[in-house]
């Protein structure tokens, strides 16, 4: 037994477990999209979903879906970019940001469903905004910022210093140095670390069971005034969100084409991830090139 | 641009402050504060959230009067007769994340120096994206899965019904292998390449170079990685909920029903009406929930510190 | 100094726009659906007099039980056809959601699979709600289809679920181990399996397993060798094996005249007497429109169809 008969089966062993992992997401997609990608359609996508009767379709649940993302986002993005930034650059390494760190770090890591009873109580119930779009992206909120603040303080942190030197030689202000100097300079790495933070928040469902609800009240896509109950932007009317709809169908559904409609949406669902992921590294790529060759 | 301000005392004495400079000065406060505000708001977020669940988690001790050891030790779960053993729950919740990164961490690893050591280029370009998706889909998918492929397969293999303990944790270790795998690669990528050459350069093999030199030193990151990596295991709800039986009991073998403390609480929480006992022991467990992700990341920022040293 | 002071009257206006903000928010979610009792009471107290009988107007909302949500969403919505100035808002978040909200004063109506009394500790808080009974839902014990068995006793029943019988020969059955799946403890469903069907309360057997879903349930019992679970009427189909209990026929004829006893009401809630839109719709729920169209149509038994009542103790009598 040689070190070299050692090294190829480490070798071996290695690339084995690699093609297993890429075997495992193959399969889990080609399952997901096999089974439901034939029910996709343009109907599927728009309906309405069905109790009892099949043939339901998504069409709200997507609407949900897309609608408490975008809320979520315009919350998250200035708080986030604005935490990050004083983390990159105010903060002074002291006990306050080691614990401000520690801070990021715990509230990223706590579990959804812990969040989502914090919604529970605190938003739904003691502050009464009941089972809400805006129940629902304040908890998401509460996942996002720590990620938001994370990557735009790495995102900071990686504009060459000379860049700063430059503005502070200028005389300008610090604030205008970080709007309008190391921002754009920041910006694609923050714009994907926002991309693939919403993929994450498209699919989130513990948290939102207990504050975005289970339902959707009927919506009237011609009503866009946000106090009315039927409108689809009202901020405090029930939304299912897409992901909450596959756990509902998987474990109450009493269509009799729940099975398709549960595969269905989990494609649906994927298929939206993955275009999160292509987004995130096209837009990467493109704003960096665009910035640089600026530069 | 002309105004003057490298020098900020002599113009704050001067009254006649110029225009710009004034500017830039509100300018300098609004950012400030505004940045500070944010931070201020994630101090918030996170103080109120430990109160809530801890008001919520005590009182089941201090108003209810349920014992705290009975809570913590006792078996038997049966609310309706006023018996609040949640010790099956903390066991299984320990049990399938334990498993979960005993069969992620292996195969985490192989992929890392997949990416790293064996073929950097073709890793980047397939194996990363492929971690980084498995990350993106969502947990009630992985739920899905599991319960219409996994669970028939391991009924068909292995005695029991499928569900159970085995088939939370396989699920959990699919579900945390991007985390133990994408740690472990940063680590890898920034080791130094004179410790790997000069390795080399002894006449060691790529094994024994990465068994005995590139795995010892980034052994406290690896490890930050499964930490990591059960963490996630060990607060993800429904994906495990739907798989593993939740059986309030202690499971003799890996093919047996159990609970978590997150399958628990995800399938009696709507049921139970806020401020009665059955209620409370559920917000206990999620301050257990809460504790342990302290925990957790206390066990990361020691690691952290021995990778430092 | 000057600096020092703008920046102090900066930071309160700060945080006075943000204290405003939420403040805002709060008014609009008062304003536009949630607990509505002030102005939802307010408008109908107001209308009700100037308008007569004519027009009702309020909001609604309901929360609760996951079971009889698809019921009243789809009586809300004809509700609404005929009231346009009634605005209902239906959610689910189970029972105990349900019965939290209304006993907050949360929502209007707490949608309930169980009687107050059994989830609400507080016995005067329990007292300050009102029961609607709206429809009724039965259960019936199901096997997966190769077990062999039609027909199991009640005895038969306990000795499964107190894990007495282990293997469905000893109850007429293949040579084939039985596998429970059971529903959690806190779950309405198994409160009423346990208290009319098994007539007590079981422990939890070491490797049962337990889903609070009844989609799950089948799915499992579908797919299980040996598996017994139970589900609602409405989720039965050729996918299972139905039981008969002590010979009777698990179906909606036996339930009304009373001879086949698994069986609840499914009650909405409300805090002391409803306001009059609330009334209104709760009237609705139990016209004939609503009890023999979307009641049969969405599986469960009309209340108004039952021959017998019973009460939260279990006692039955003749109506």
């Amino acid at each position: 037994m040689s070190a070299k008969l050692k090294d190829r089966i480490a070798t071996f062993v290695i690339i084995a477990f690699s093609a297993l992992i890429i075997a495992l997401l193959v399969g889990m997609l080609g399952y997901i999209l096999v089974k439901g990608i034939s029910h996709i359609d343009w109907h599927f996508l728009t309906a309405e979903p069905e109790t009892i009767k099949a043939g339901g379709g998504i069409g709200p649940e997507l609407f949900n879906s897309v609608y408490l993302l975008i809320l979520t986002l315009i919350i998250t993005i200035p708080l986030g970019i604005g935490a990050g930034i004083y983390m990159a650059e105010y903060a002074k390494e002291g006990r306050i940001t080691v614990s401000i760190r520690l801070v990021v770090e715990v509230l990223s890591s706590f579990p959804s469903i812990v969040v989502g009873l914090f919604g529970l109580l605190v938003l739904v119930n003691t502050f009464n905004f009941g089972f809400s779009v805006l129940s629902g992206a304040l908890v998401l909120t509460i996942f996002n910022m720590p990620l938001m603040v994370r990557v735009t303080e790495q995102a900071f942190r990686n504009v060459p210093r000379e860049q700063k030197e430059a503005g502070l030689a200028m005389g300008l202000s610090r604030w205008k140095i970080i709007t309008s100097i190391l921002l754009p300079v920041a910006l694609p790495a923050i714009i994907t670390g926002t991309i693939l933070a919403a993929g994450r928040i498209f699919g989130e469902a513990a948290a939102l069971l207990f504050t975005a609800g289970l339902t959707t009240p009927k919506l009237d896509f011609t009503d866009w005034n946000p106090t009315s109950l039927h409108s689809p932007i009202n901020p405090l009317r029930p939304a299912e969100t897409l992901s909450v709809h596959i756990w509902k169908v998987n474990s109450e559904g009493l269509s009799p084409d729940a099975a398709e409609i549960a595969a269905g949406s989990s494609a649906v669902l994927v298929l939206m991830v993955l275009i999160f992921n292509l987004l995130a590294r096209w837009a990467g790529r493109l704003l960096y090139r665009k910035f640089t060759s600026i530069k | 641009m002309k105004a003057n301000h490298e020098t900020p005392p002599f113009m704050k004495a001067n009254q006649e402050t110029p225009l710009l400079f004034r500017k830039h000065r509100a300018e300098e406060w609004i950012g400030r504060i505004y940045t500070t505000f944010c931070v201020a708001l994630l101090i918030v977020i996170i103080v109120s959230i430990v109160y809530f669940v801890a008001s919520k988690g005590v009182s089941t001790f201090a108003v209810n009067g349920v014992s705290l050891s009975g809570f913590l030790f006792g078996q038997n779960w049966q609310p309706d007769s006023d018996k609040f053993g949640a010790l099956p729950f903390i066991f299984g919740s320990f049990v399938t994340s334990l498993l979960a990164a005993v069969i992620a961490s292996p195969l985490s690893v192989c992929a890392a120096l997949f990416m790293t050591e064996i073929t950097p280029n073709w890793g980047k370009k397939v194996l990363q994206p492929v971690v980084e998706l498995l990350a993106g889909i969502p947990s009630v998918v992985y739920g899905f899965i599991g319960l219409s492929v996994l669970v028939p397969f391991l009924r068909s293999v292995f005695p029991g019904q499928g569900i159970g303990v085995a088939a939370g944790s396989i699920v959990l270790s699919i579900m945390i292998l991007p985390t133990i795998t994408s740690i472990a690669t940063d680590a890898l990528a920034s080791l130094p390449r004179n410790l790997k050459e000069a390795s080399y350069g002894l006449g060691a093999t790529r094994w024994q170079t990465i068994s005995g030199v590139v795995i010892p030193t980034v052994l406290p990151s690896i490890l930050t990685g499964v930490v990591l990596g059960m963490a996630r295991a060990f607060g993800e709800a429904l994906a495990v909920q739907m798989v593993i039986g939740n059986a309030p009991h202690i499971p003799s073998s890996l093919f047996e029903s159990a609970s978590t403390l997150t399958s628990v609480i995800t399938l009696n929480m709507s049921n139970t009406v806020m401020g009665s006992v059955q209620n409370n022991a559920l917000w206990s467990m999620a301050l257990i929930l809460l504790l342990m992700t302290f925990v957790f990341v206390l066990v990361v920022r020691l690691l952290e510190r021995r990778t430092k040293i | 100094m000057k600096f020092g002071k703008s920046a102090v009257l900066a930071l309160t206006l700060a945080f006075s726009v943000s204290l405003a903000a939420c403040g805002n928010n709060n008014n609009s979610s008062s304003g536009s659906s949630s607990s509505n009792n002030a102005s939802g009471s307010a408008n109908t107290a107001s209308s009700a007099p100037a308008s007569a009988e004519s027009t009702l107007s309020g909001s609604i909302i309901a929360s609760g039980s996951t079971a009889l949500q698809p019921l009243v969403d789809q009586a809300a919505k004809k509700f609404s056809e005929t009231n346009s100035d009634v605005s209902i808002q239906v959610q689910g978040g189970g029972s105990g959601t349900g019965l939290t909200q209304v006993s907050e004063g949360q929502v209007q109506i707490g949608n309930s699979d169980v009687f107050a009394e059994e989830k609400i500790d507080d016995a005067a808080k329990a007292a300050e709600l009102k029961d609607h009974q709206v429809a009724v839902v039965a259960m019936a014990a199901v096997v997966n289809k190769e077990v062999g068995v039609t027909n199991l006793t009640k005895q038969q029943l306990v000795d499964i679920f107190t894990g007495k019988v282990t293997n469905w020969k000893d109850v007429g059955g293949k040579d084939q181990g039985i596998v429970i799946i059971n529903r959690p403890s806190s779950s309405g469903t198994r409160a009423t399996f346990e208290k009319y069907a098994l007539g007590q309360k079981t422990e939890d057997l070491k490797g049962s397993i337990q889903e609070d879903s009844s989609g799950t349930v089948k799915k499992l019992v579908n797919e299980t060798p040996g598996a017994i679970g139970y589900l609602a009427f409405s989720y039965i189909d050729d996918t299972v094996q139905s039981v008969q209990y002590d010979g009777v026929d698990p179906t909606a004829d036996n339930v009304t005249s009373g001879k086949y006893p698994v069986w609840a009401y499914e009650h909405m809630y409300t805090k002391g007497d409803p306001d009059a839109a609330t009334q209104a719709f709760l009237d609705y729920m139990v016209s004939d429109e609503v009890q023999n169209g979307d009641v049969v149509e969405l599986g469960y038994i009309p209340v108004s169809k039952m021959t017998v009542t019973r009460d939260k103790d279990g006692n039955v009598t003749n109506k």
